[in-house]
Formats: C-alpha cells, structure tokens, sequence
C-alpha cells in the first residue's frame, strides 16, 4: 500500500478484513496453547487471574451446596483469561500469515558464487551456506540469495515480494542504490552481489521474527505500564485478603469463590489481558503501512518525537522541479529563448527537462522537430552543463543556422563562456539579476546560452506538495516541530520553507550538519526523527531517536535505521509518529476504562458479600440486581465479556485525530473515564436481567 | 449548618490561601540557602556533623544520613522513657516506661506521628516530654520537610547528581522556619491565655469545698511545635479540647492554621523551585478539593443531628438557644463547626491533634477523618510528607494522563519512566499492607482491645491502624491501645507507614535530578490547568476509594445505614 501526503489518520490504514474464519480458529487454538504458566507469568495480572481460576476450580469440585453458581463463576474466570490469550493471538494472527509469505520469498535455491570480480567460473552452493563476504553472481530470472551490494553491474530487480510493489528497480553498483535483499528476483542484467549477511540475520529473516513477534521485548512504556498494572493487582490482592478477617467481626460468611470472583473483576484484567495485542496491533499497523519498525522501542520513541527532520525533495516538494517562467536577458526576445531552452531539452528525460519542453509548447505551439541533424549533449557532472549541437536542421519549415545551445547552472555557463570570450557588464550584471530574482522566489535558475551568448534563465520551480502546509500546521499543534533539510542555498531554502511553512530550516545540509543539528536538539532534551538513504546519512540515522531508513537505500542506512520504509516514502515519517501515538493512547485509554469499571463492579459486588451480616447495605446496591448470587456472576461474566467487546478496539487502535494534549486529554478522559464509569453500570444491569431470566443464579 | 459555621471556614479557608505564598516563597529562599541570618551558628554545627553547606549528598547518602539519625533519635528516646524516673526535672515522681509502650511512643515521635498509648501528664516526665518529644516534635518534622525539599530538588535540578544535604536541610528547617514560627505563635498562645511554666501542678478549692489538682507545665511551646510540625502529641490526654492547650476560638484558628501553615506553603515552595508556581497552585487546589468536600460531608453530617436521638425526642434543630446537630463528644466553646473544622484539618494534615472526640461524631463524619488519612494524608498533608505523598498520585495521573496523548509522561519538565512507577507503586503499596494487613492481624488476635460491637468497634479499630499508618497519631477513643500486641504493631505500621514511603521518594528523587529536563511543547498537556487538577483528584480518590472500599462499608456506611433505619449496636 502506498501513502501519499493527503493520507488522513493513521487508523484508516490497515482495518480489520483480515481477520477471517480461520484466523479466528488458529486463534482459538493458541489461545487455549498460551495457558502455558511460562508463557502466562509475563503477564503478572493474567498469571494472577489463571491462578485464582485453578483455586476456584479445586473448591468448586469440592463443594456441594452452590455447585451451580459456583461452577459458573470458576467457568467465567477461566473464559477471562482464555479471552485475554485469544486476543493476543488474534493479534499474532495476522503477523503469522504475512510471515507466511514472506519465508515463501526466502531462497533456499542454489547461488552462484565466484572467488573474485573478475573470476569467470564459480562454484554452486546452497543459499543457505554463504557467508559475509562472500561474491555471488546474478542474472536474469534468479533469486538473489542473501542481502547484499552490488559490487559490479547494473540490473532491474522484482522487489514485489517485500514491497508489495510490482514495478521493478534498478540496483547498481556504487552509489545509493547498491543494497539487495535476499529473496528478491532479478529481472533483467547481470549483477554480481558481496553479501552482507549471514544466513539468519538476513532483512528478510528479521523482517519474519518482527511480524511473527518472535522477538518481541516489552517497551519501556510497556514494563512501566506492567508495574503499574502489578502494584494494583498486590494492592487488590491484600484488599481481597484481609476482607475475610474484617467480615468475620462483622459476621458476614464470604464464600471463599465470591472473594475469587471479588479479586479478579478487580483487577485490571481488562488492559492486562489485552496488553500485548494492544503492542502487536501497533506494530502490524506500521507494518500494514510498509514500514519494518526494528524495535517496538521505536515504535513507541515515535510517539515521542518532537521534532521531524524532513528532506525537502520528495518530501516537502514534488521530487522534480517544474518550469514555470522563461527570463530573457539582453534584448532577446522570450521566443528566442524559449526556442534554445526547447531544443536543448528534447533529449533530456529528466522530469525538469521535459518540464521545459511543455512549458516551451504551451507558451509557444512549437512543432515536434525530427532529430536530424541533432547532436544532444548529457548533462555531465563534470561540466555541470546539457546542451544540444545543431547543423542545419528544418524547424517549422525554417532551416536553422549551424549553431551550439548549452544550459546550466549559472556559475558553469558563465565559466564555461569565460574560456572563449568576455561578456559585456551590463549583460552579465542583468543575467545575475535574473538569477537571484528566481533563487529568492525559492526556484532553481538554469542559464541557457547560444553560441556563448546568454538568452537568459529558467525558472524552476519547486512545486510545494499539495496539502503540506496543512500538515504542519497540524504537527505544530500537537507540538512537533518540523526542520527543512536541503542542499539549496540559505536564500532559496528559506523561500521554500516561507512557502510550505515548516518551523525551521537547514540550507546547504552536509551530513555532518546534519548530525550536528540532531545531537543539538538532543542535547535540549528533544526527540529527533529523520529519514535517509545515502550511506552518508547513516551516522545522523543512527544519532537520531527514530531513524527511517529508506528501502531503496544502501545497506548502511539501512543498518544504521530502526525502521525501514518499503515504499521509500519520506512523508510517512509523518504517519509514524502518529502509529507511536496511537499505539500509547490505546493502552492509556484502556487502562483508565479497565479501572474505572471497578467502581461499578464494587457496587454489584460489596452488597452481595456483606448483605446477610447488615441488610442496610442493601442501599448500596444501587443497580438493584435481583440476588447476591446472579450479582457476583453479573460482575465476573461482564468483566470477561469486556474483554472480547474491546478486542476490535485493541488491534484498531483508538480513534487518533491530531491535536494538542490537552484536548486529546480531556477527550480520552470523557471517553474512556467517564465511559469506563458509567458502561459498566448498564452493561451489569443488562447481564443481570439476563442471567435472572435463564434461571442461572 | 448555619451562616456563622460557613463563615468560620471561609475565614480559615481565605487565610490559608492569603499565607501560602507567603511562607512557600519564604521556604524556597531557606531551601536556596538564600536565607543567611544564622550563617554563624549554622557553620559551627556542620562541622560538628562532618558536613558542610556544600557538601551535595547523592540519594542513597541522603537516604543513609536521614535513617541513622533517626535511628538514633528513636533509640535515645527510649533509652530516656526507659530511665526517666532516675533523672531529674521529674516532680510527679513517675517510673519507667514499660518497654513496649517505650517502643511504641518512640517510633511514634521520631516518626512524626506522635501517636500517644498513654495518658501524657500521667506517663512522661517533664524531661522526657521537653528533652525527649519536644526534640522529636521539631526534628520528625524538619526530616518531612526535608525529603520533600529534596523530592523538589529531583524536579527542579538538570543532570545533577545530588539531591541536597540531609544536615543541612534538617538544620535549616528547624532554624529558619520551625523555631521562629514557634516562638513568635506561642507568645501569642501565651498571650491568649496558654500557660508556659515549670512550675508544678496548682492545687485548687472548688465551690464544693474538694480538692482539685490542676495539671501546668510549658504547653505553650508545645502547642506550636505540635500544630506547625503537624506532630499532634497534646500535652494533655484530652489534646487541643483542654481549655489550657486551647482556650478559645482565637487560638483555635490560629492552631489550624498553624497545621495548615507548612504543608500548604511547600506546594508553594515546589512552584517556585521549579521555576512554575502555577505547579505549585495545581496541587493546592487539589488539596483544597478534597478538603473542602472533607469540611461539607462532616458539617453535614454531625449538623443534621443524630437520628437516635430524634426518635427519643430529643430536639436538635438549629435554634436561638442551641446551635442544633449532634453535640455529642464536642466542646461547647467551639460548636459544631469549628469543631468539625478541626477534626478535618487535622486528619488531612496528618496532625492528629483534636478538639472533638472522633469516637463520638456521626457515623459519616467520623468516616471523613478515616478517608483523610487513607487517602495517604495527602490533603495538605504531614510536613513534607503531604507534598510528597501528593507526589507519588502525581506520578501516577501524569503517567496514566502521558499514555493517553500517546507520549512518554512527563512532569515539570522530567521524563517519568518505568523506575519512578516501580518506586511510587511501591510507596502506595505501604498503606493497604499497614492497614489492611496489620490491621486484619490486629483484629484477628487483639480484638479485646475494641469497646463497642458492631460496625463502630471495627471503626476503632481501623482508626487506630489508620492513623498509625498515616502518621497522623489522632485516636479516635475506644479502643485500648496500650497493650503489648497493639504497641508493637501501631510501632510497626508507624515505621513502615513512613520510611516505606520516604526511601522510595528518595530514590525518585535520585533518579529524576540526573535526568535531563524535555522541554514543554504543545504536546505536553499542561499541569497546572483544571483538567489536570480534577484528573489528579479523581487519581487519589479512586487508589485510595477502591483500596478502602469494602473495610468502609463494613464500618462507617455500614453503621450510617444502620442508624438511619434505628438499628443500633
């Protein structure tokens, strides 16, 4: 799936189609293998929760008067902790089938692999034997059979079955579009790959442990929450203990499965049981944006992040420059201008260069000319300069002298020309007053010349992403602050930064200022998020606190992140933090619900207990449930049905619209404080109505 | 209720608002070291300690220095209980503390409880109460305020590695700010008519010819002392009652005040070390929420008058001749509300100081003193120990506040992260463990001690494990607390109650002095506004709400309901 700048809420992403009739059976399934006390003492408030069910369980089979009630209240605190088991692995689920498919991506075929570059024959071994290092040869048709770079060659390769995205790319040696992946397929070209990875450790094979949660650790938010989560089980814990020694003052018999059903609708079953879907629910979130978070502390530093390093290109603009004014100088009339600028760019297929050619059309209805008699120069890095030689050719009907077109940066033609002859001040004075106009204006200036004589200068536009300003605004409201990175110069840099209203902006960005930058604001105390390719960005990914690797860049950066990005998508940052946020509120918000509902619960309950020792406290039982028995079950049977009510709402997420805190606070507070409060009244109320109806207490 | 008790409290209320910021400034200069007028004496005594004025301890040091002087306070104090009958200044001629009262008294002044199993004019000698609770008296107080001063260093310090000098802040505390305070109230005591001699008990004629004796001593040094350092011990058994320790409605305002007087200021104090006193003001106002619905359920309660009474004929309206309500248990000098004024500052303050025999109130008035202390006195609080018990619900609402607008949580500019929840969690665990777990035990083996049946006798007992635990000391009668099961428990709660409370305060305080501060942005949700303030108040009431429920609805509400259908026990 592709995200684009107008892409609302992160929620609206992946939704819930997935879960399927068999996903919801292989749940069900782990759910009941989860019960395993190794896999359930992670889970202090679930461990607590299973023991008092197995408690319950000894007493019921012991007991002879209440057998009935009894036995379904022991049968409904087992139901709660195999809810809270199903909901994790309902979450697991859908990491399971995407795993699924990415170790059918996983070569277990044969390479080619060969001593040196320039080695023609190799020798034939299993994928799963190469080692760091090692050289292999690709061609067309093959599996690439672990992680690499490309060391010589230039091929097209099927990334589809990590990226979902069918058009092929171009990988070549040198530069930033060296790095494979294991698993992918080459399309066309031969390549030959040093591979980085052992079996094992590969991207792909980390990729299956991060959707599968094979490794998953807890977060720092997430222990925190855990503790917490304990502390009120403890508090519960000797609350529901001592109350025997009390009620025996009072003389007041609790049943000892009463004083179970007690302690676990008390404790925070609800968030503890659906925790860790809560966590894995986030991560597949990003995932189904095609992003692979390294860490689940990345995903929840996301969250945290308080300013947002944005590349312009791609990012803040349109990757490609448009045309938008011819600037003639010395006399030259527009046309004429125009007409170089036109003919120099035919051959250019840049986006710029055929943005030229379309402006050119517009202004002036040229005619498609035939290419005879053309000799078109590349643009060279060395020259930093494109251009076109003619000879004579027929231009709407007109033959066209002999004559040379050259464009470019300014300094280049003005050197370039400087060679051969001297230009007049006023026209070299006009030439850089033209420039500056268009660098100020935030646009690239290309100068066109004609046999060494300057026409005058285009004007490339940045084209600001539609929507973006709109999107900053917002960051600023939820307190993010955006950078602009940029190679401009400072003065076209802070045109466009004018324009698209980021916060602040670094012009002529280096990597090491870039670094600089980040360990600045980290040294105020602020969170820093990023994204790169370059092999070069890959100190400053690693400085910052979340560090977004391109898929499409080198293997460096891609180490050097902890998330990478499928779709090579710079604005998704953007949506990241939001994923982070989401991902804290959900387990904030269903914390404070799980609590809330007690008091509710302390109301069916209490009178239930105490109501044989002093018939007053019949007054508490204000939902006026109809016995003491169906009272107690009403509480355990809400409790574990809450569970599952709120499974949908775990893997979704909770509603996120960008705001400040405040808001988000004061609505999250109505919401699920003030839900959590009242919910459970009509939700107990209802159940009770119900149970009493069947006859079950 | 009636416009005369309103206005009692609104007096109280309003001068405590006018003082706070008045004495919180004043704190946070002594605590700044900015306050230099007993430099002179202050240097020689460090010196004496070992210590200087810029010696900065790390937590575990300060944590070290405070338990080993306590320590030592409680052993020395026990020691004198143990030997006073064989040192002077003893003209009642009273013997030895028996050894587990000796315990019990000792922990319970060197904790700042001053929780008394005994009679004081017929137990304690003069020295012991001057040389040995007096000391405690300023000393238990000054070590509140002294971790709560270096909790607010934990705020307000970056990257540091100390929290502060235990010495010197003890030092400060009582030089700066207790002892003038004292001298200054107790010549107003004096003044008023509180007497201040060391001269022995006066014998008096009575109308009917018999022979009365008349209990003297220095009570005005120890009125002030007991109310500023919210210690509560009274001079006399029946406390601030006793027309000598508080003669009129004068100096039964300017008691309250005094007990309010610290710990409000410090929310004060907090504000401004953390460079924003709005903080300081959010937390005032959440004290002052829970005070106020306190003050409105117990006026409320004990004015409405007793319906066991009604039903006998007894006529308890509000009148021209009577002040109406239930006057049972109250001093007719200060009438229903200021008495019941008192008896909520006092729980709320962990002072436990009374005018008006708690045993006696309404069933749901008596419940408001009990809740106070449960709710960790952290309503204004004991010295110190209100605003860092206030700390810990902090912690918890802005960590359950940060998760819901999905950032890590953060407070006055400190990141609170998984080691502050694991030491506030185990800070708040102290209360139920005390008072629930020790309390059941109490209950289980030492029943005898209860006087009433029914749900009042497990309020006396409660109360009492209650006001051990919280440090606060008041008693709510009726329940015999002098025996050697009960001693050694209360002694326990008391210890446990306090430093299971205070090495954790430490430790966070340790650990968020080396954090680095995050600066405020939009997305940090603003902890000085209302929302924050309901949020935290709803925080302490429902930890301390769902912890004490079911033990409240066999005591109090159960007993309330009952009276109201005419059941008695």
């Amino acid at each position: 799936m592709s995200s684009s700048l107008s892409t609302g809420s992160p929620s609206k992403g992946p939704g819930l189609s997935w879960i399927t009739r068999r996903v919801l059976a292989e749940a069900a399934v782990d759910a009941v293998r989860k019960l395993d006390p190794r896999s359930l003492i992670r889970n202090p408030v679930l461990f607590a929760t299973a023991v008092v069910a197995l408690v319950s369980t000894i007493l019921t089979v012991r007991e002879t008067t209440h057998l009935v009630v009894m036995a379904q209240i022991t049968a409904w605190l087992w139901f709660t902790v195999l809810f809270a088991t199903f909901a994790e692995a309902i979450a697991e689920g859908r990491g399971k089938a995407q795993a699924d498919s990415l170790r059918r991506a996983r070569s277990d075929g044969v390479a080619q692999r060969i001593p040196s570059i320039d080695a023609v024959q190799g020798d034939s071994v299993p994928a799963h034997l190469l080692r760091t290092g090692d050289l292999v040869v690709c061609t067309a048709g093959d599996i690439i059979p672990g992680d690499g770079d490309v060391v010589s060659g230039i091929a097209t390769v099927d990334e589809s079955a990590i990226t979902g995205e069918s058009a092929p790319v171009i990988r070549e040696s040198g530069g930033d579009r060296c790095a494979v992946t294991g698993g992918t397929r080459v399309v066309s070209d031969r390549i030959i790959i040093r591979i980085t990875a052992n079996p094992g450790e590969s991207f792909l094979d980390r990729m299956i442990q991060m959707v599968e949660g094979a490794k998953r650790q807890k977060t720092p938010n997430e222990i925190a929450l855990t503790i917490l989560l304990s502390g009120l089980t403890l508090i519960f814990l000797i609350v529901v203990a001592s109350l025997p020694v009390f009620a025996l003052w009072s003389k007041a018999e609790l049943p000892p499965v009463f004083l179970a059903a007690l302690f676990v609708t008390l404790i925070p079953t609800t968030i503890g049981g659906l925790l860790s879907a809560i966590g894995i629910a986030g991560m597949d979130r990003l995932v189904g944006f095609n992003v692979i978070a390294k860490s689940g502390r990345a995903v929840e530093a996301a969250g945290d992040i308080d300013v947002l390093l944005l590349d312009k290109t791609g990012t803040i603009t349109l990757g490609a420059r448009q045309a938008a004014e011819f600037l003639p100088v010395g006399g030259v009339s527009e046309r004429d201008l125009a007409e170089a600028a036109f003919l120099s760019s035919l051959a250019d297929e840049t986006p710029e260069g055929k943005s030229v050619v379309a402006l050119a059309r517009t202004r002036f209805s040229f005619p498609d000319p035939s290419r005879e008699g053309m000799t078109f120069l590349p643009f060279s890095a060395h020259t930093r300069m494109s251009g076109v030689s003619l000879s004579g050719i027929s231009w709407g009907g007109v033959m066209t002298a002999v004559s040379e077109i050259r464009k470019g940066a300014a300094d280049a033609i003005l050197k370039s020309i400087g060679e051969r002859r001297s230009l007049p001040t006023a026209l070299t004075r006009e030439l850089t007053a033209a420039v500056e106009r268009v660098a100020k204006a935030g646009g690239t200036p290309l100068v066109v010349a004609r046999d060494d004589r300057p026409l005058g200068v285009i004007y490339l536009k940045d084209i600001i992403k539609p929507g973006i300003r709109e999107r900053f605004a917002t960051l600023r409201e939820m307190g993010i602050k955006t950078v602009m990175i940029t190679g401009d110069n400072p003065l076209t840099a802070a045109a466009i930064a004018a324009e698209a209203g980021v916060d602040d902006v670094l012009a002529e960005a280096t990597p090491e200022k870039k670094l600089e930058l980040i360990r600045d604001y980290q040294q105020g105390g602020r969170l820093v998020a990023m994204c790169g390719d370059g092999s070069n960005d890959a100190p400053a990914l690693a400085q910052a606190d979340v560090g977004v690797a391109m898929n499409t860049g080198t293997q460096a950066a891609r180490e050097a992140g902890n998330m990478v990005d499928l779709d090579s998508d710079p604005t998704k940052l953007i949506e990241i933090v939001m994923i982070g946020k989401q991902l804290l509120m959900s387990r904030g918000s269903l914390t404070t619900f799980s609590i809330a509902n007690d008091v509710a619960k302390y109301f069916a309950i209490i009178p239930a207990l105490f109501i044989t020792a002093y018939p007053q406290l019949q007054a508490l039982n204000i939902m006026g449930l109809s016995s003491p028995q169906s009272a107690v079950l009403s509480a355990i049977i809400f409790n574990a049905l809450i569970i599952i009510a709120l499974i949908p709402l775990a893997l979704r997420g909770v509603r996120y619209r960008p705001a400040n805190a405040a808001t988000l606070l004061k609505r999250n507070l109505l919401v699920y404080g003030l839900g959590g409060l009242i919910v459970p009244f009509a939700g107990l109320k209802a159940i009770d109505m119900i149970i009493t109806a069947l006859g079950l207490a | 209720m009636d416009a005369n008790g309103i206005l009692q409290i609104v007096v109280f209320v309003a001068l405590i608002c006018a003082l706070t910021p008045l004495i919180g400034g004043y704190m946070a200069r002594v605590y700044d070291g900015r306050v230099t007028a007993l430099r002179w004496l202050e240097r020689p005594l460090y010196r004496l300690c070992g210590t200087s004025a810029d010696d900065d301890q790390h937590w575990t040091r300060y944590t070290a220095t405070l338990l080993a002087f306590t320590l030592a306070g409680v052993l020395l104090l026990y020691a004198l209980q143990r030997v006073q009958g064989l040192l002077p200044l003893n003209p009642a001629g009273l013997g030895a503390v028996a050894p587990d009262l000796a315990f019990n008294t000792a922990t319970s002044f060197a904790t700042n409880t001053n929780w008394q199993s005994y009679g004081g004019e017929t137990t304690l000698s003069y020295l012991s109460q001057m040389a040995g609770l007096t000391v405690q008296n300023f000393v238990s107080a000054a070590s509140g305020m002294a971790v709560a001063v270096a909790l607010i260093r934990g705020f307000a310090r970056r990257s540091a590695k100390g929290i502060g000098n235990f010495t010197v802040d003890l030092t400060r505390s009582v030089l700066y700010i207790l002892l003038p305070l004292c001298i200054l109230g107790a010549l107003a005591l004096v003044a008023l008519g509180v007497p201040q001699t060391l001269a022995p008990s006066a014998d008096a004629t009575t109308l009917e010819g018999a022979k009365q004796t008349i209990a003297l001593g220095p009570v005005a040094s120890q009125m002030m002392i007991k109310h500023l350092g919210t210690n509560g011990g009274g001079f006399f058994n029946v406390n601030a009652a006793h027309p000598f320790e508080n003669p009129t409605a004068l100096t039964n305002l300017i008691h309250m005040t005094a007990i309010f007087l610290i710990g409000a200021g410090l929310t004060n104090t907090f504000g401004r070390m953390v460079g924003d006193v709005r903080q300081g003001w959010a937390l005032f106002a959440s004290m002052g929420v829970l005070f106020l619905i306190g003050v409105a359920v117990a006026y409320g309660a004990e004015s409405a008058g007793n319906p066991a009474l009604t039903a006998i004929g007894a006529d308890q309206a509000l009148g021209a001749w009577q002040p109406g309500g239930a006057m049972e248990g109250k001093e007719v000098r200060f009438g229903i509300a200021a008495s019941m004024l008192f008896s909520v500052v006092t729980t709320a303050a962990s002072c436990g100081a009374v005018v008006a025999m708690h045993d006696s109130l309404m069933p749901l008035a008596g419940m408001v003193p009990l809740v106070n202390m449960m709710l960790g006195e952290v309503i204004i609080g004991g010295v110190g120990a209100g605003l860092y018990g206030m700390m810990l619900f902090v912690l918890l609402a802005v960590f359950i506040a940060g998760l819901m607008v999905g950032r890590t949580p953060e407070y006055v500019g400190k990141k609170i992260e998984s080691r502050e929840i694991t030491l506030a969690m185990i800070a708040v665990l102290a209360f139920p463990a005390c008072i629930l777990g020790l309390g059941s035990v109490a209950l289980l083996l030492g029943s005898a001690s209860i006087q009433d049946a029914g749900p009042h006798g497990l309020s006396e007992l409660l109360y009492a494990y209650v006001s051990a635990t919280a440090n606060n000391g008041s008693a709510f009668a009726g329940f015999s607390a002098n025996t050697v099961l009960h001693n050694t428990l209360l002694g326990l709660a008391m210890l446990i109650g306090r430093f299971a409370v205070i090495v954790p305060v430490l430790a966070i305080a340790g650990a968020l002095a080396a954090r680095r501060p995050v600066p405020v942005t939009a997305g940090t949700f603003p902890t000085h506004s209302g929302l924050f303030i309901t949020l935290l108040t709803l925080v302490v009431v429902i930890v301390g709400g769902l912890t004490f429920f079911p033990v409240l609805a066999l005591g109090p509400v159960a007993e309330h309901l009952s009276l109201a259908s005419g059941l008695l026990f």
